[in-house]
This record gives structure tokens, C-alpha cells and sequence, in this order.
């Protein structure tokens, strides 16, 4: 009987598994433990602007010395590590099963050292899954591009932030907000004086304006991958996203909900075709230890550049 | 800067007032979600919380599987509010004289806070390495089989940095906030 030689490119396919693994931990680490210099440059804009002594001010000094202790320690920023979101932009070809497994088998080794908390539980019995896997988790978002590079980004988003989310149905009438954008920045406010500082703040909102409900959250959330210092193509939506941080901002909550100068960070806002019968305003609310990381892999799946 | 420090008391607590900055020394023993809701349903509690702080948190913790130690990776607090159904009772039953947490809570804790003689204490969110730095020891942990984020990990902390935003006569930081950031939100309203 002919001794069946391991097929080379079984052996390919799992060496270059194993780069595609260790690549996705790295970003794991990273995104975990190195806050994006985008977020930075904001949190400290807004220290500067917090009046000296008070505890907003001080809450500041300690998100400063934690973001530069967690970089040094490489130790999470916050305990709470979060939902996994990957959003994978691929090449046609491209096989979503095997990127799975390995983004599989990076998370658990990510957990065991201790870059992602054991953040998995149960719906229906409450015991936690100690490799961090399970229904949903981690959420993987694979779009197909005409590009030949792999991009990868990463979102960390914890509980608390995602507690304090929310989604409106317009015409809404405690509020008095009707279909329009005034509409909308009135449920906007809404939330943010909702959240108060249970959301970690000072945060920066994701919108999705239409939608169904589903697709207006995942777009919402989606929004959050954009840099806090880009600018919105569209006129009216770019006028909008200033509007409610200048407003947000004069609410006074303030990081911690303290009471404070700066509420809200940034926020960036999309638009979904809807229903007629349906107009939902979908609000993802990101706390300040707003952890998003990207990369581009190569053709052997190893790092060549970061995102963010 | 107050020193608030092990062994804790009522009389300490009681002279503390909201937007106080407190350093805390000693004993925590964390407690979330399923811990509280354990003990509202009438679970007896594996230690004695009398005259302790209870931190609301889930840390990231290592265990060491050889010798048999743990160390602490990250431990910010998680948001209290979710705690709010069962917190004035489990001071009152167990004595309790500090919560540590973020985001605050509501009107049961305050008042069981009045009565009871306890104070809320919040620490700033996601700041995991910097309070993460403040536990010096892990001493014991309970409940174990919750996962390490449930747990009740008995920790011992110095100068844990905290402020009070709740204090034991009836005064909410949170509450004032939340007034005043209405208020500015029915006059955007009634503008538009």
C-alpha cells in the first residue's frame, strides 16, 4: 500500500494559518492595550479644556496616565475588553472559513494572556465560556473588495458604552421629534442626557439615520472605524455631526458624568434608505477607551502596515 | 486628598461629602451582577461584608495554575446602576460602608446609604492599569465558579484613588448633573 505523503499544500495552508493567527493577535494586543493617536489627540484637546481642580479635570489625569500605563504594561486599557467586531475587507477568492478559525484561535490565545477578559456568557444557563467563543462571538464582518490586500479592523467595544446605545422610531412625541433632522438631533441629545456618564464619557457617537433596525445599529457602530478627524462628504451630514458635539458639549455632563466641559469627543453620522412606515435613528455610543485598530496583511498574511 | 483607611467604619464614612477626593487603603472585595443578585435572593454570603467596601468590578485575572496565585491585569470598575434593584438592601443586611463603582446609582442606594450609613465612591472608568496598580495583593477569592469576572475576589489596595459622588446624607453628584443637563435639554426643545 502506497504511504500517503502529508500534501505540501495542506502544509502551506498551515503555516501561513499560523502567520494569519499570530498577525490577528497582534492586532488583538494592540487594539486592546494602545489607545489610536486620533482618540489621543481629542482626549487631550478636551483635558486642556476642563477648568484646573475640578474632577473633571481630574478624571482626565487619570484616563492620561492610563493610556500611557497600559501602552508601557501592554495590559488592557479597560478590563472590560469588550464585543469582538472584525470587519474584513477581502479579495474575491478569499476563504472566510479558514480567516474564521484563525481568528478563532487567536482570540482564545488572546484570552489566555490575558489581552481580552473572559467575556463570553451564556444567555440561557449564565456560565461564562472560558475560551471567549460562543454564539456571536466574536462578530466577524467580511465584505469582498476589488483591492488584492486583506484589511483588517478591529473594535473592542465594551458593556458599558453598548448599555447606553439606543435607537429611536420618528416620529418620537415625548420628544416632539418629527421625520427630519431636527428630529433627529433631539433624540440624540436625548440619549446623551440618558447615558449621563454611564457610558464612560467623554464618548464619541456612531448614527445611522434609516434603516431597519438591525442593519441601522450595525451601521451605526460601523461609522466608528472612521478617523475622529475626518470630514463627512456629505454637506448636511458633516454640518450635523458638528452640531451635536457643539450642543452635547453644552449639556455640561462632562467625563464620568462629573459635570464637566467636554461631553462628547466627536460623532460621525451615515444614512440608510428606510420604510416609508419606518424611520429609525440608531445611536452607538463609544466611551472613551475607544479601542480601534487596523492593519493590511500581505499575500503571506504578516503585518505590512497598521491603520490607525 | 482624604485618607480613608482598613479597618473602615460608619463614623469614617459619615463625614465624607460629595466631589471629596478619598485614597483608599485596605480591604475590597469585588462583587457584579451575579454576586448581587446571589445575595438579594437570600444566598449566604462566603465572607462577612460588614463594614467592608464592595468594588463593582470584573477584572482580568491570571491565575498562576503552579503556584497557585493570581495576578491582576486590569480592574476598572463596571457601571453600578445595574445594581441599583438590590444595593440598598445588601447594605442594610450586610453592612456595608462603601460602594466603589462608575456611573453612579439611584435613589434606593441613596437613601439606604443615608440610613445605613454608607457612601458611593466612583472611580474613574476604564482606567484599569492605573487602579490596577492600586491592588497590591489578591487574598482570597469566592464564588469562584461564576468566572473570574463574577467572582468575589478579596483584594487588598493602597492609596485606590476614588471620589465621592454619593454621600451618606442624602447628596448626589449625579443626581445635580442629571438636573442640570435636562433643564438645558427642554430649552434646546422648546426652541426648536
Amino acid at each position: 500500500m502506497p504511504i500517503k505523503k502529508k500534501s505540501s499544500v495542506t502544509t502551506v495552508k498551515k503555516n501561513t494559518s499560523k502567520v494569519l493567527q499570530q498577525s490577528l493577535l497582534e492586532l488583538i494586543r494592540v487594539a486592546s492595550t494602545v489607545l489610536p493617536e486620533d482618540v489621543q489627540r481629542v482626549i487631550l484637546k478636551a483635558l486642556k479644556k476642563e477648568e484646573k481642580n475640578t474632577t473633571a479635570e481630574y478624571a482626565l489625569k487619570i484616563i492620561k496616565a492610563n493610556i500611557e500605563l497600559a501602552k508601557k504594561k501592554s495590559q488592557p486599557l479597560c478590563q472590560d475588553t469588550g464585543t469582538v467586531l472584525f470587519y474584513v475587507g477581502h479579495p474575491v477568492g478569499f476563504s472566510q472559513t479558514i480567516f474564521t478559525k484563525a481568528c478563532h484561535n487567536a482570540i482564545k490565545e488572546a484570552t489566555a494572556k490575558g489581552y481580552l477578559r473572559q467575556n463570553s456568557v451564556d444567555s440561557l444557563t449564565g456560565e461564562s465560556q472560558p475560551d471567549n467563543l460562543g454564539p456571536g462571538h466574536p462578530s466577524i464582518h467580511f465584505h469582498e473588495h476589488a483591492s488584492k490586500n486583506l484589511s483588517i479592523s478591529l473594535m473592542l467595544k465594551g458593556g458599558g458604552c453598548e448599555n447606553v446605545s439606543a435607537q429611536y422610531s420618528l416620529p418620537y412625541t415625548p420628544l416632539g421629534a418629527g421625520r427630519d433632522l431636527e428630529g433627529v438631533f433631539k433624540v440624540v441629545l436625548d440619549s446623551l442626557v440618558a447615558a449621563q456618564g454611564k457610558g464612560c464619557g467623554p464618548g464619541v457617537l456612531g448614527i445611522c439615520i434609516g434603516g431597519d433596525r438591525a442593519h441601522g445599529h450595525t451601521e451605526a457602530k460601523h461609522q466608528l472605524l472612521r478617523f475622529l478627524d475626518d470630514k463627512n462628504p456629505n454637506p448636511v451630514l458633516a454640518k450635523l455631526e458638528k452640531r451635536i458635539v457643539d450642543s452635547a458639549n453644552t449639556l455640561k455632563i462632562g467625563p464620568m458624568g462629573f459635570g464637566g466641559n467636554t461631553t462628547l469627543l466627536g460623532c460621525k453620522v451615515t444614512h440608510l434608505n428606510r420604510l416609508p412606515a419606518s424611520f429609525f435613528v440608531s445611536i452607538s455610543y463609544m466611551c472613551w477607551a475607544f479601542r480601534r485598530q487596523g492593519v493590511e496583511l500581505g499575500s503571506d498574511f504578516s503585518i505590512k502596515k497598521w491603520i490607525y | 486628598m482624604i485618607k480613608l483607611e482598613f479597618p473602615y467604619t460608619k463614623e469614617a464614612v459619615r463625614t465624607l461629602k460629595v466631589g471629596e477626593m478619598v485614597l483608599i487603603s485596605g480591604k475590597l472585595f469585588t462583587g457584579r451582577d451575579a454576586v448581587h443578585k446571589k445575595l438579594h435572593e437570600g444566598a449566604s454570603c462566603p465572607v462577612s461584608l460588614k463594614n467592608q467596601i464592595i468594588y463593582h468590578c470584573g477584572p482580568v485575572i491570571l491565575e498562576d495554575k503552579f503556584s497557585k496565585t493570581y495576578s491582576v491585569m486590569a480592574a476598572g470598575p463596571t457601571t453600578s446602576i445595574r445594581e441599583e434593584p438590590y444595593q440598598g438592601d445588601i447594605i442594610r443586611d450586610h453592612g456595608l460602608v462603601g460602594i466603589i463603582g462608575k456611573g453612579g446609582m439611584g435613589p434606593k442606594t441613596l437613601k439606604a446609604c443615608q440610613d445605613y450609613g454608607c457612601v458611593y465612591f466612583h472611580a474613574v472608568g476604564g482606567a484599569a492599569q492605573v487602579l490596577a496598580e492600586k491592588i497590591v495583593s489578591v487574598d482570597n477569592v469566592f464564588w469562584k465558579e461564576l468566572g473570574p469576572p463574577e467572582a468575589i475576589w478579596e483584594l487588598t489596595v493602597k492609596e485606590f484613588p476614588v471620589v465621592v459622588t454619593m454621600d451618606a446624607h442624602g447628596n448626589s453628584l449625579h443626581k445635580e448633573v442629571e438636573e442640570k443637563s435636562r433643564e438645558i435639554l427642554n430649552r434646546y426643545l422648546k426652541e426648536l
